[in-house]
């Protein structure tokens, strides 16, 4: 016959805790505590217990029921105090006193994040000139005058031998010149191109990366590219490499992901393909390491190239790159 | 590059879906951008029987027709062919199908007959050249029946975005010898015989006709020439003009079409002279020299420059080697001897000649690449037989071949060990050579050592070892090689301070509520002109850029403030009108004409609008100069710069700062920038009307100032005492001179730790000429708890020194 009140007791203190308002509360009080409640109706019913279980039931009783009537009474309290204090505070619904803040660029916070991702892997950060010399530019990465791979990038010249860089592929002979190998760099910055319209504007973001050591291989090159999209995107995000051409790297590689809007299913940013072209890449061509004094029998190496502007606009979905550069508070409040 | 797969398979037996041969070619390096089904225009055109023929009522030349389209009851449909007949089979285009010219077929009504479609020629659907009646469909049909698949028409066409190292696909055969690779069985090209056919052969020598001469053999390695009598030009055959209009030439006629046919073909540019015009049958390969201009055949004159490669006659230029053929000596209507010109001319100076006369032709493109030199001969008789049986012409049965520099066959030793570390493979002797093998390289290996490669010489970009292993991995497959993660010693170069910097400015200006620009580095001409800066002005000094793509783009900035004065013209026209923006860019001085200039790298922004807004606890206020200045010194003290030192800048030097508006703010002597409020005339310029602010520091600068590691102070272990002074002084006096010797005074006296400006008070009761400042002192010891008696000694000769160095009052 314990159980009965022990059921009571919980039961009561928890409808206790509950209840919102002094109108739940009184509801509590006369279920438990009325003539006709729960616990009056145990008080009463102790008459009919064998003759020994009569006292100590109705003390338990008689125990809870002061137990009761104390909770219920703090409650209530509690609640008077509530409503006491709510005249004397403050609207904390109205708006407050805002200091204002500002954000990076979204091309430098994409830029930051993977320059990040290869700090982790190791690799140095190097700058070098937006103006370059057309050795440098050209030269150094085994694209001589009059070489057609010279229409893949349409130059901006300041005269014959001074151009604005049209990548960051120069920080590779300039970084080699002046460090023995092992190298392992980035080097990011803007790059410029006469070519305006949706899709391009004449100037943009890359990030070069080189590394050079002993028995560094094309498979190396690929799970240091693989590690960084799954850094950058997501783990799930798929990898191709593809045949391509660059003069200073042999083989060359584009490399695609799995378009990240539709996940490989075919959308209108990845033209139905299910792929889209981010990166390019490529065993350092053995011409380049002859440039800089190298010994190619001893040493390989890899480099890449990737536009952060794409990459950005995969990341947030832009449509536009122009819109980067028109730096509408609009846009660039949402980053 | 366009292929059609019809075309391809005259070479190489495939059986692969288009798709499928997509995909494989562009894993193999040749991309494929599109796939285009060559008779995607016949959708909406269908066998269709005609059931009934009745005269329009009318029209004596038209019939009514009732047609069986396949789609339920027939239908009329009027026709003006005179071949039609009752139970024919022809092609009807349907209601919706748009036929070659943009013809959109509809229902309509033709002299008040009602036609439900149109029964096609031939020729309407490009068929063939028959337009003489509507295509009369042999065999059994049932109506409805697509007419691509009745007839059997599929083909593809694939669009190559070739790289520029890849000329030998510039070809059908080089296309159809890459699918070699992949297609079984393992299919060797079948090139076309061009052995010259006994009853087309003259009795006639070219060498009684012609003489060719290489002047320049280092621009022109071989001259193979070919002759043709008894030519009769005219339009081409139906088959010869499809195949060019599938990879989208223009036919011409039958010798020129022959010529491009045996180009696309064979990736060797041919030129067909009109024998008959050159003068003295004399083929002269040599330098423009003196000759001054020339008239391609295009009718478009152009001028030379003496180092032009020209084809000469005996007495004049008749072609721009290997770009385009002389108007002076093309194929007309009235030719009837033809000398073929197959040769192989130097990359270098075809490219540079196209460049200078801004000509870009298919023959220039492939010549610039590299064509095969070993190919001249084939591609030469092979048009040669084309065109003798095309045009009903006699061949002269030799052939000339100035070769005087003969290609030197490239042999390659490769090393299977450093293939196989530089792909991060294990292939074996035999796998390289089996792969190298299927793109027609020759292989000759002994035991473990080096493999002797042979290259096909056509494959102009293989020359090293290097070549080989792209070759190696791209028909391997660059997915099928095992990913690695590269060893590499754990040691790194400490991070360059201006990276560091960089992010540091760029968070604490975030934190200052800046939002962050980037702009172009390349700016209108006349920003000097709109920033009002003098003749002298080194920021005039601009880099030009040679091919702007316009004149606002057109010289690299020397500053950064036209930039963002474009930004806030743009966000205001957007009715955004506070903001704060700041960019971190170069700026770029000329140093001559040939070398680099001078990249600095500046941090500037502004502010403008509403320094509070119109809210429940403000009045809206808009911003002044103090609001920029506040930002500044937050950005430099955030920066461990302390104690920087304002002041005024002269307008020389910023003359686009409302003068008296201008500060100049320096450390130690080192100038870090400028900051001051923008004059009305540059704000028109840049179409302005509001207020703004800007600052412009030099990065450098700020990087020299900027402590190398922080120096941790105790904290005080006393409590301070403060004592007030209030100074009467003239008006002109700068407060940051006061400010500047009472800091020398608390850097001589210990006890002073702190010095602030907390009232600024001007006219009345107080003079017209002067102003009244108050100054709080903070007098700390680190030995005891000072007392007012300790520092009064101390703090009257503060007094006294500011009252005679300023010469100023102190309040009554």
């Amino acid at each position: 016959m314990q159980n009965p009140i022990n059921d009571i007791e919980n039961q009561a203190l928890q409808e206790i805790q509950q209840a919102k308002t002094s109108e739940d509360l009184e509801v509590v009080s006369i279920r438990y505590l009325g003539r006709k409640g729960l616990l009056t109706a145990f008080l009463r019913s102790i008459s009919s217990l064998p003759e020994d279980q009569r006292p100590a039931a109705g003390k338990n009783a008689n125990l809870l029921k002061i137990k009761l009537e104390k909770a219920i009474a703090q409650s209530r309290s509690n609640m008077a105090a509530d409503s006491a204090k709510q005249p004397a505070g403050i609207d904390v619904t109205l708006p407050g006193r805002r200091r204002g803040h500002g954000s990076a660029h979204p091309v430098t916070q994409v830029l930051d994040e993977i320059c990040g991702i290869f700090m982790r892997l190791g690799f140095d950060i190097v700058e070098g000139p937006e103006v370059e010399t057309d050795y440098y530019n050209f030269e150094a990465l085994n694209i001589p005058k009059y070489h057609p791979a010279r229409d893949m990038q349409d130059t901006f010249y300041v005269s014959d031998n001074i151009v604005l860089r049209t990548h960051t592929s120069p920080s590779q002979p300039r970084t080699m010149e002046k460090t023995d190998p092992p190298v392992r760099i980035i080097s990011a910055g803007k790059v410029f191109r006469c070519d305006s319209d949706l899709t391009h504007t004449p100037m943009f973001h890359q990030i070069e990366g080189l590394m050079v050591d002993e028995n560094i291989s094309f498979g190396d090159l690929k799970g240091v590219l693989t590690t960084f999209v799954h850094q950058f995107f997501d783990q799930q995000t798929a990898l191709r490499f593809r045949p391509s051409y660059f003069p200073f790297t042999e083989p060359s590689a584009e490399v695609d992901i799995q378009c990240v809007m539709c996940r490989g299913e075919g959308c209108r940013v990845c033209s139905k393909t299910g792929w889209l072209e981010v990166l390019g890449s490529g065993m350092v061509h053995p011409a380049v390491f002859e440039n800089v004094g190298y010994d190619t029998t001893r040493y390989t190496g890899f480099a890449f190239g990737v536009g952060i502007e794409r990459m950005a606009m995969l990341k947030y979905g832009i449509d536009d790159i122009r819109k980067y550069f028109e730096n509408d508070m609009r846009f660039l409040g949402q980053f | 590059m366009k292929v059609s797969l019809s075309w391809i398979k005259e070479y190489i037996p495939v059986d692969l879906a288009p798709d499928e041969i997509a995909a494989k070619l562009t894993m193999a390096g040749l991309e494929v951008d599109a796939v285009e089904n060559l008779y995607d225009y016949l959708n909406g055109v269908v066998v269709a029987q005609v059931l009934d023929v009745k005269k329009h009522p009318k029209a004596d030349k038209l019939t009514c027709c009732t047609v069986d389209t396949g789609a339920g009851e027939p239908v009329q449909i009027v026709c003006g062919a005179p071949n039609v007949r009752q139970g024919m089979l022809s092609a009807c285009a349907l209601p919706g199908a748009v036929l070659p010219g943009e013809l959109k077929i509809k229902k309509s009504k033709l002299r008040g007959e009602v036609s439900e479609g149109m029964l096609c020629s031939a020729a309407e659907l490009l068929l063939d050249t028959d337009a003489s009646g509507i295509l009369d469909i042999a065999g059994d049909h049932v109506p409805g029946t697509p007419l691509e698949k009745a007839l059997d028409l599929a083909d593809t066409v694939f669009e190559i975005d070739l790289t520029p190292n890849r000329p030998d696909c510039l070809s059908v055969l080089g296309v159809a010898r890459e699918m070699g690779a992949f297609t079984r069985p393992a299919g060797k090209v079948a090139k076309p015989d061009v052995t010259f056919p006994d009853q087309r052969i003259s009795a006639e020598s070219i060498h009684d006709h012609a003489r060719v001469e290489i002047k320049d053999p280092d621009l022109c390695s071989r001259y193979s020439a070919g002759l043709l009598f008894d030519v009769t030009i005219g339009p081409s055959p139906f088959w010869l003009r499809q195949r060019l209009e599938s990879v989208g030439l223009t036919p011409i006629n039958n010798v020129v079409d022959v010529t491009n046919f045996v180009m696309m073909e064979t990736g060797q540019p041919l030129h067909a002279f009109d024998y008959d015009n050159l003068a003295r049958g004399r083929i002269v390969v040599q330098k423009a020299g003196n000759t001054q201009a020339f008239t391609t055949l295009d009718s478009k004159v152009h001028t030379l420059e003496p180092e032009m490669l020209m084809i000469c006659d005996g007495s004049r230029p008749v072609a721009l080697a290997g770009v385009m053929g002389g108007e002076n000596s093309e194929i007309s209507h009235t030719t009837t001897r033809v000398l073929i010109e197959s040769a192989c001319f130097n990359p270098v100076s075809i490219r540079r000649t196209a460049k200078r006369t801004g000509i870009a032709t298919d023959a220039s493109h492939r010549f610039e690449r590299g064509v095969d030199p070993e190919g001249t001969v084939y591609a030469m008789k092979r048009a040669m037989t084309l065109i003798a049986d095309i045009c009903d012409a006699a061949i002269a049965g030799d052939i000339i071949d100035a070769y005087p520099l003969p290609a030197a066959p490239v042999r390659i030793h490769l090393d299977p060990a450093a293939l196989n570390v530089r792909l991060g493979t294990d292939f074996s002797i035999e796998e390289i050579g089996s792969i190298l093998a299927s793109v027609e390289f020759g292989v000759h290996s002994s035991g473990d050592g080096p493999m002797a490669v042979s290259v096909p010489s056509f494959r102009v970009d293989v020359t090293r070892p290097e070549d080989l292993s792209e070759e190696v991995a791209r028909l391997w497959g660059y997915n099928r090689i095992q990913t690695t993660y590269p060893a590499v010693p754990a040691k790194g170069r400490p991070l360059d301070p201006v990276v560091s910097a960089r992010s540091a400015i760029r968070s604490i200006l975030n934190g200052l509520s800046f939002y962050e620009a980037v702009n172009y580095n390349f700016v209108s001409t006349d920003f000097c002109d709109n920033l009002l800066l003098t003749a002298s002005d080194p920021r005039r000094d601009v880099v030009k850029i040679l091919n702007p793509l316009s004149e606002q783009m057109s010289v690299l900035r020397t500053s950064l403030l036209p930039g963002l004065l474009d930004n806030m013209r743009r966000n205001t026209a957007q009715q955004t009108d506070t903001m704060h923006l700041f960019e971190i860019g170069k700026i770029f001085f000329s140093t001559g004409k040939d070398t680099l200039p001078v990249e600095k790298e500046m941090v500037a922004g502004f502010v403008t609008g509403n320094r509070t807004h119109q809210t429940w606890y403000s009045k809206k206020q808009s911003l002044d100069f103090f609001d920029l200045k506040g930002a500044v010194e937050d950005l430099l003290e955030a920066l461990g710069i302390a104690d920087a030192r304002f002041t005024p800048a002269a307008s020389h030097i910023c003359p686009y700062f409302v003068p008296g508006h201008a500060a100049h703010v320096s450390k130690d002597k080192t100038a870090l920038g400028v900051l001051g409020k923008i004059a009305d005339p540059v704000l028109k310029y840049f179409g302005l009307k509001q207020a703004v602010y800007m600052f412009e520091l030099d990065m450098k600068a700020l990087m020299d100032q900027m402590p190398e590691k922080i120096n941790a102070r105790p904290l005080p272990r006393f409590p301070s005492i403060s004592q007030d002074i209030t100074l009467i002084v003239d008006r002109q006096v700068l407060v940051g001179d006061v400010w500047g010797q009472m800091k020398a005074i608390a850097e001589k006296q210990a006890l002073v730790e702190d010095v602030f400006l907390f009232d600024l008070f001007e006219g009345s009761p107080l003079a017209e000429e002067k102003k009244s400042l108050s100054f709080r002192i903070i007098y700390r010891s680190d030995a005891k708890t000072l007392t007012e008696k300790n520092i009064r000694k101390l703090h009257a000769g503060i007094s006294s020194h500011l009252v005679e160095s300023f010469n100023a009052d102190l309040p009554e």
